[in-house]
């Protein structure tokens, strides 16, 4: 089967690493949030290691984030293309086919909607999340602004987890794409079906530049 | 510390269920400080750090009475020197032991997410249970007074138990035993508010026109409260005039935590049910490559 090279191994190495700091923060952040979940923090060796572990595990998300955010970001700004698929997806889930989408690039809107979410919560999440890191910082961050910090915190999460959740199942539900970010490639029949632009160009280079 | 056993727990941090209340008789305690007896020899703050068993380290003069300067780890109460004009022109030496108000509904518990860390005794007394404490300072954010401290030292929070110890065997705070003056009493929270009042009332006719009783009805009445000859400035000894618990605290401990906690469980089940119902999305066989030439019908449309 043809297949075709959609990340490269230093790219799957930081997405993963990005995954596991993402597990852990939120595992350990989730303990924090409702009681019913704090048993999760034996999870990371106890309450108190959940406390401070929780902080370094976000800043590590972050930045393994940032690592990412700077080799997609260009292919996922917003086209025109992209607001039109969004305006169809919600058939296309509810029908459980794809056959009337319009074709996209390397990354369909639903995807750079989800990337655009990370980028938003991870930031909210790492400001918030300094201003009362009791460790750190919290003792000279005002008390009124601390609270509103960790409302914000906790809504920032709320928003990142339904965004994993949307993107880890369009993984799952698109059959094909887990390789791409497994092993790298795809096969030419799923790029040609999912991101027919974004497989042109992979497979006529030079008919799609200008 | 732990839990006393043989107090009832009517309210217990991070916890949906109801905590051991078998003892139904319990009389709600108070302890009732009279600023104008007050002379801020400060012996509450030797007594508590003689029964608490408590050592802070040597501060510096700041060159007012204030030391140490405000509530520490190691001090859990301490005397306030005010030097005010309630009147212009009429200057004040106000004294006002500071300390945990012990709220009937106290928002360090609400914002504490470690089961068993904060808990209210049925007598009234607000209890950090220290090894449940994780170290998180949420209490601090909880609190309207500003009361908690967290110690650099082993990262639990601590502050006045109201020597939930002494109370749980049918003695009075270390700092009520100590009062020279008798400006600190302890009894139970009626009659401490009767008696609160009372003087309230002798003041008022000695001419302390606004004096009155310490209890703010925002966080549900206090289990420490003050007689003030000022009550209607409570500002005047650095205490807030309507303390309850932050909006922000109360939503994010309030009804954030389910609503968030069920959306959440919902995305997840919701993206397990649509697999189950209209399956994969699979991608169609590998067309032959006479269709794959059909490619550029699609790319006519961007």
């Amino acid at each position: 089967m043809k297949t075709l090279q959609r990340y490269s191994a230093g790219q799957r190495s930081n997405h993963w690493a990005t995954v596991l700091c993402f597990v852990l923060a939120a595992v350990s952040g989730f303990a924090l949030f409702h009681p019913a979940l704090f048993w999760l923090t034996a999870l990371v060796g106890g309450p108190q290691w959940a406390r401070i572990l929780h902080p370094y595990l976000g800043l590590a998300m972050f930045m393994l984030f940032l690592g990412m955010f700077f080799m997609f970001a260009s292919a996922n700004c917003w086209r025109e293309e992209d607001s039109e698929w969004l305006g169809k997806a919600s058939a296309m889930i509810s029908q459980g086919n794809q056959a009337k989408m319009p074709p996209v690039g390397k990354y369909n809107g639903g995807q750079k909607l989800i990337f655009w979410l990370f980028a938003l919560s991870l930031v909210v999440l790492l400001v918030t999340g300094l201003l009362f890191w009791q460790a750190w910082f919290a003792p000279a961050v005002p008390i009124w602004l601390q609270r509103i910090a960790v409302v914000l915190h906790a809504l920032a999460a709320f928003g990142l987890f339904l965004a994993v959740v949307v993107h880890a199942y369009a993984a799952i539900w698109v059959k094909g794409t887990l390789g791409a970010m497994v092993r790298g490639t795809v096969s030419n029949a799923w790029a040609k079906h999912h991101h027919p632009l974004w497989w042109r160009e992979q497979v006529q280079p030079r008919a799609t530049k200008k | 510390m732990s839990s006393l056993q043989s107090q009832d727990v009517v309210a217990r941090s991070a916890t949906t269920t109801p905590p051991p209340q078998a003892r139904a008789h319990v009389p709600e305690v108070a302890k009732l400080i009279d600023v104008s007896k007050c002379i801020g020899c400060k012996a509450c703050q030797v007594a508590c750090m003689e029964w608490n068993d408590l050592r802070d380290d040597v501060g510096s003069n700041i060159g007012v009475y204030d030391n140490p300067t405000d509530l520490t780890p190691q001090s859990w109460t301490v005397m306030k020197f005010f030097e005010v004009e309630p009147e212009a022109g009429n200057l004040e030496w106000l004294i006002r032991k500071d300390g945990c108000m012990h709220c009937e509904d106290p928002g360090c518990l609400k914002a504490c997410p470690s089961p068993g860390a904060i808990v209210k005794y049925a007598n009234g007394i607000v209890d950090f249970i220290s090894e449940h404490c994780i170290g998180c300072g949420y209490c601090v954010k909880g609190c309207p007074f500003d009361v908690p401290r967290i110690s650099e030292k082993d990262n639990k929070a601590y502050k006045c138990t109201l020597c939930s110890d002494r109370v749980g065997v049918g003695l009075e705070p270390a700092c009520v035993k100590t009062c020279p003056t008798g400006a600190i009493t302890f009894g139970t929270k009626a009659d401490m508010v009767a008696s609160g009042e009372q003087r309230a009332g002798e003041l008022q006719e000695r001419g302390w026109k606004s004096a009155g009783l310490y209890n703010p009805a925002g966080v549900g009445g206090t289990h420490v409260m003050y007689v003030l000859k000022h009550a209607d400035q409570p500002g005047l000894t650095a205490l807030p005039t309507n303390p309850s618990i932050s909006p922000w605290v109360s939503v994010w401990k309030g009804w954030s935590k389910p609503v968030g906690l069920a959306v959440m469980a919902g995305a997840a089940l919701t993206g397990w049910f649509h697999y189950l119902r209209k399956g994969p999305l699979e991608t169609p066989e590998e067309e032959t490559s006479a269709t794959d030439d059909g490619s550029s019908t699609q790319g006519e449309q961007s």
